[in-house]
């Protein structure tokens, strides 16, 4: 049997609805995700040692003088500017794919870390952050007696 | 100007041709492409490729640009989460102008790669004077 597009009375899937607005939430989502719009940029990668902890980042076209990194307890902040696009009277534009704009990126680190030791690198576009645990957070083994 | 060669809309990973088991992917680098005085200018974001791994082909008027990347997996370390995922860069365009290949300008610094692609002498417009009869 055909089923009219929309029926919200005489359907055999109840969650046919859900799903309608699922997929219409999914959409609604989805312009935010774009390149360079993303709430959440830049995007970052976390590595876990045993007491440390390394980020990394894609910041293609800053220099290390572009990118302020800041600290505090568990929080790890990363704000830059980009250039300002090319711009003239003469200039055609095909294509501006590429981000521009200043952004500040704060994330949650997993525990304190030293602010001390904290070693930061910039090269070929990606920004890689090492970060040490103080030694007074780390946890400490107890030993435990036998009788 | 360049027109853009075989690339899926809104998709930013392209399938690696031919070897569907190899688990390599290319990335699409975000371009931006603007023109002044003769010169078509093609800048791409590519991170994490140092400037040895950038190979930049034009054939006839196809120009490929590439970027090698090496995973970076920092020693001791296991992944804890990602956001982004690594992979060498491709994009395909096609020129509509004949471009004076002796000319060519490409840089990498941080990243990103610019070309500077002048047009060849030739192929600028030329004024043809229509006689009258």
């Amino acid at each position: 049997m055909l089923q009219p597009v929309f029926s919200p009375l005489n359907n055999g899937d109840p969650f046919a609805d859900m799903r309608r607005m699922q997929s219409a939430m999914n959409r609604l989502f989805e312009g935010a995700r774009a390149p360079g719009q993303s709430a959440t940029y830049p995007p970052v990668n976390f590595w876990a040692g045993e007491d440390s902890i390394v980020m990394t980042t894609e910041l293609p076209g800053l220099t290390d003088q572009d990118i302020e990194l800041t600290v505090k307890d568990t929080m790890l902040s990363i704000r830059g500017t980009y250039a300002e696009p090319e711009s003239g009277d003469d200039i055609v534009w095909h294509r501006r794919e590429r981000v521009d704009g200043s952004f500040l990126r704060s994330v949650e680190l997993p525990f304190r870390v030293n602010p001390d030791h904290i070693d930061a690198r910039f090269e070929n576009g990606v920004l890689t952050v090492e970060m040490q645990r103080p030694e007074d957070d780390k946890p400490k083994r107890i030993e435990i007696k036998t009788t | 100007m360049a027109q853009e060669l075989a690339t899926k809309d809104t998709r930013d990973v392209a399938e690696t041709n031919g070897d569907a088991n190899r688990r390599a992917m290319a990335f699409t680098p975000a371009v931006d492409i603007f023109e002044h005085d003769e010169t078509t200018v093609i800048v791409a974001d590519m991170p994490g490729v140092s400037p040895d791994d950038v190979d930049v082909t034009l054939e006839r008027q196809v120009l490929t640009l590439r970027g090698k990347v090496h995973p970076y997996t920092p020693k001791g370390y296991r992944r804890l989460s990602s956001e982004y995922r690594e992979g060498d860069y491709v994009r395909i365009f096609t020129l509509s102008d004949e471009i004076d290949q002796a000319k060519i300008n490409a840089e990498f610094k941080n990243g990103v790669l610019r070309l500077e692609l002048p047009r060849s002498a030739e192929t600028k417009p030329k004024k043809i004077s229509v006689k009258a009869a």
